[in-house]
């Protein structure tokens, strides 16, 4: 990673809380997600980092009781994605996902892939094989399933799976994609293939992942968020928060003294 | 590639959430509708027979003037054939979901007969009565008895106790089982103490929900020839019977009779307007007590299911 | 715990005596429940036998191609026809007309309890729906005869007083409740990641339900359905009180006709000498009806084994 060259911002939360309910689950986050980079959020379990991920997308809307506080800055237009007149379905439309677990629909490969581009009202043949095919070879799936896009999805393996979800969110290209630890149900050589795809894909698209795992936060990111208990304990370059972290918590975290 | 322009998009999603809302109102409506038709139907039986509802109409037997006919020998056969059904049901259908749950071992007889009851809970109510007609009223010579029906309508509901039997023992966790045979009881043992106890609520709410089924059920008996004017209860044990006799303990069960549901489709289907009254009466009757068992295991169901978990 | 209890027994002699005792007891309480369990399938071929047996000595004197293609169904009369197909057309037809109310309204109702209402609104009107299926189906022909035919006669002026019209709506309403809940209970099993995996896609709440629930639960829904079908084919008494029960080969909702089940209450309604061939019909009839019972629940476990849920 170059040190000269000044990151451009593409989305920044300012002072974000959120309640499930009456119980806090974010703490006044400030964070700053940078253009094109990768920026991994770790932390012990139940530290809020999902929760927050799931803040970019609105997909907290889905349930009855939650609450946001505060605001996360889209750039270049800066809309406040969690503002209440702006509509959860148009920020989901501009941030992509990719789920824990893969969840492909009960459809075919192809249609798998479609899915987001019908969604817009897409219904050309001619245009929906083209994105099907450039998403997939951006997924790295493409030779695997090239012969068989009207097989059904689910019979697929987990990690192939888990790529072609990723084609799915690649394929209407959303300007963030959001990884929610996207190899916990993979095994290991399925992993090397999703964070070499992470790697890829960073030159095209803003990348936030969560991660239980912090090699492969290390592996993968060039941006870290340490959080503990809804809080944001720090934020820096991977190198700086692996090397030399500020703060005593990170550092026990890392240092695997906790979590 | 040109991606949609933020109007476009708008646009998409405006349409959608049309849509969205468009279905919305169907559902609302059609939900609205089936409740509907059920509230018409109670409020039409409730002002058509409003005027029967008297202790005498309960007190009366059927006659051959509207006015004057009521519904005794009607609810007096239903409950004793409920009786038979019960007698007859509950305790096949337990020992049958005990079998099934906790004894069967996985083999062609144990599948046999679970492929057996899911067909049989398929099969038309009608083909049971022809059943009954060819087996218990001529081969086994029970004739068109409150036996004949009793027994008709177990077999009919057997399904039902037995599916819910085997899932009220299935959500009792394993160690339940594992810790009283480890005390050394034996099967029956851990059946007779542990497990019977605890599926208790599951089970009684099978039984409410068959028996609710059963009382409603018109075709199967009308199958077996069920006399359609009976103006006489079934003899009472121990009080005098035709002949100087008296009858015997059992002697109700071989007697002809009629049921609710039969008393009502025989006002039905005549054509003077003054039985469509005692219909209505008749009808309101019979869904009060179907609708108000169901809703007794209703409750008892979502009770259960709100109990504190193992 | 039996009285003799095995902490008493201090010869060992005594105690293989009291465990042979248990055993052979166990074995015996083993053997009972067994009984109990094979009454199911007693049940089967109780029926199979009386259907079959009956049917027999029916096809002894009128020929199967008679049954099948016969035009006419006049089983009582001197001369007598029996072509099933009279019945069949109605049972068929009646049928139709109810899954045509509740298959939709059942699917609709299931889609907006599982994707759209709230909470409340769904514990509320669950239990509801699932009370309306225990209504007693001679209520809905007395309702059919003499509620919905006098509405219906009004809209439609040429309406008979009998018709499988009339009588296939209100069965078709005396259904929506099992389809209704059945299809929600499907729909409320497939797992919640699927939803978020669309909504992550900008997907709307009706787009979601048609293009994944739907499709992810489309074995729950078939099974239903099928469920439906079989309650419609069967179903009696709606029929014999509001849908006549002349013979009437037709294919015109607006006729009434007689169906296969309510030939058979016709018949046992009057008094039909046991051993008659007009006794007989009814075993034939009967046996009829099974057989399309028993296709479409062939048809439908088929359907369950091709679209097992893969999620």
């Amino acid at each position: 990673m170059s040190n000269h060259e000044t990151p451009v911002l593409k989305a920044e939360a300012r002072g974000l809380n959120f309640y499930y309910g009456e119980a806090q689950a974010l703490k006044n986050i400030n964070m700053p997600i940078y253009d094109k980079k990768v920026t991994a959020l770790i932390g012990p379990s139940g530290c809020g980092k999902s929760t927050y991920l799931r803040s970019f997308n609105r997909m907290h809307d889905l349930y009855p009781g939650n609450r946001y506080e505060g605001e996360i800055r889209f750039f270049p237009d800066n809309t406040n994605l969690l503002g209440s007149d702006v509509d959860p379905i148009e920020v989901r439309m501009r941030v992509g996902m990719v789920f824990q677990k893969p969840n492909p629909f009960p459809k075919t490969i192809f249609e798998n892939v479609a899915y987001g581009l019908r969604v817009r009202g897409e219904n050309n043949k001619r245009v929906l094989e083209d994105k099907v095919e450039h998403a997939l070879k951006s997924a790295a799936i493409w030779e695997e399933v090239k012969n068989r896009l009207q097989d059904q999805a689910p019979n697929l393996s987990g990690g192939q799976q888990q790529r072609l979800c990723i084609a799915r969110a690649l394929a209407t290209d959303p300007e963030l994609l959001l990884f929610d630890e996207p190899t916990s149900a993979l095994d290991p050589i399925a992993t090397g293939a999703i964070e070499e795809l992470v790697h890829e894909l960073k030159k095209r698209v803003t990348i936030l992942i969560v991660t239980h795992n912090m090699q492969q936060a290390a592996r993968v990111s060039d941006y870290t968020a340490y959080m503990f208990l809804g809080e944001m304990i720090e934020f820096g370059k991977t190198d700086q928060i692996f090397i030399k972290p500020q703060d005593k918590r990170t550092e026990d975290y890392i240092t695997g003294r906790m979590g | 590639m040109q991606p949609l322009t933020t109007d476009e998009i708008r646009i998409v999603i405006a349409k959608g959430k049309f849509r969205d809302n468009l279905f919305k109102a169907v559902g609302i409506f059609c939900l609205a509708f089936a409740l509907l038709v059920i509230v018409a139907l109670i409020a039409d039986m409730v002002i058509k027979g409003a005027e029967r509802f008297t202790l005498d109409f309960f007190l009366n037997f059927a006659s051959r003037r509207a006015a004057q006919a009521g519904i005794l020998s009607a609810w007096v056969g239903s409950l004793l054939v409920m009786l038979v059904t019960a007698l007859a049901a509950v305790p096949l259908g337990v020992a049958a979901g005990l079998y099934l749950e906790e004894y069967a071992k996985r083999n062609w007889l144990t599948n046999l007969i679970e492929i057996n009851i899911t067909n049989l809970a398929a099969v038309p109510s009608i083909v049971y009565g022809l059943l009954a007609l060819g087996i218990f009223v001529y081969q086994f010579g029970f004739g068109q008895s409150i036996l004949s029906a009793g027994l008709t309508l177990a077999l009919l509901i057997l399904p039902i106790i037995i599916v819910s039997t085997r899932e009220a023992i299935r959500a009792i966790p394993a160690m339940i089982r594992e810790g009283s045979m480890a005390v050394g009881a034996t099967r029956w043992q851990t059946c007779r103490y542990h497990i019977i106890p605890y599926a208790m609520p599951g089970i009684l709410t099978g039984v409410i929900i068959g028996l609710a089924r059963a009382i409603g059920e018109t075709a199967p008996i009308i199958t077996i020839g069920a006399l359609t004017f009976i103006a006489f209860l079934p003899p009472l044990p121990f009080t005098a019977a035709e002949g100087g006799a008296t009858a015997g303990l059992f002697d109700w069960v071989m007697s002809p009779f009629t049921v609710m549901p039969i008393q009502i489709f025989n006002w039905t289907s005549r054509p003077d307007p003054a039985f469509e009254v005692n219909a209505a009466a008749a009808g309101f009757v019979l869904m009060a007590m179907v609708l108000s068992m169901n809703a007794v295991a209703i409750y008892l169901r979502y009770k259960m299911r709100k109990r504190i978990k193992w | 715990m039996p009285a003799n209890n095995p902490g008493d027994l201090h010869q060992v002699s005594d105690r293989l005596a009291y465990n042979a005792m248990r055993h052979w007891k166990e074995r015996l309480i083993e053997a009972v429940l067994l009984a109990a369990a094979a009454v199911s399938v007693l049940t089967t071929l109780g029926i199979v036998y009386v259907l079959v047996s009956e049917s027999i000595s029916f096809f002894a004197n009128v020929s199967i191609v008679d049954f099948l293609t016969d035009t006419q169904w006049t089983p009582l009369f001197d001369d007598a026809h029996f072509g099933i197909m009279v019945l069949v057309s109605g049972t068929l037809v009646s049928s139709f007309v109810a899954l045509a109310v509740a298959i939709p309204m059942g699917t609709i109702i299931a889609i907006y309890l599982s994707e759209f209402a709230d909470s409340r609104v769904r514990e509320v009107a669950k239990p509801i729906l699932e009370l309306l299926g225990g209504i007693p189906t001679i209520v809905f022909g007395y309702f059919a005869l003499l509620v919905v035919t006098p509405i219906l006669q009004f809209v439609l002026p040429g309406l008979p007083g009998f018709s499988l019209l009339s009588a296939g709506l209100v069965m078709g309403i005396m259904i929506v409740p099992y389809i209704a809940s059945l299809s929600e209970d499907a729909m409320r099993a497939v797992p919640m990641s699927m939803r978020e995996g669309s909504y992550a896609m900008g997907a709307t709440k009706l787009y979601t339900a048609v293009h994944v629930v739907v499709p992810a639960a489309i074995s729950g829904l078939a099974a239903s359905y099928i469920l439906g079908i079989s309650r419609a084919v069967g179903e009696t008494m709606i029929l014999a009180v509001a849908a006549g029960m002349q013979p009437n080969l037709t294919w015109n909702p607006m006729e009434p006709a007689a169906t296969i089940t309510s030939y058979i209450v016709q018949v046992a309604l009057g008094d039909l000498p046991h051993g008659s061939i007009g006794y007989q019909t009814i075993f034939a009839a009967g046996l009829t009806l099974l057989l399309i019972t028993l296709l479409f629940n062939i048809l439908g476990q088929w359907l369950r084994a091709r679209f097992r849920e893969n999620y």
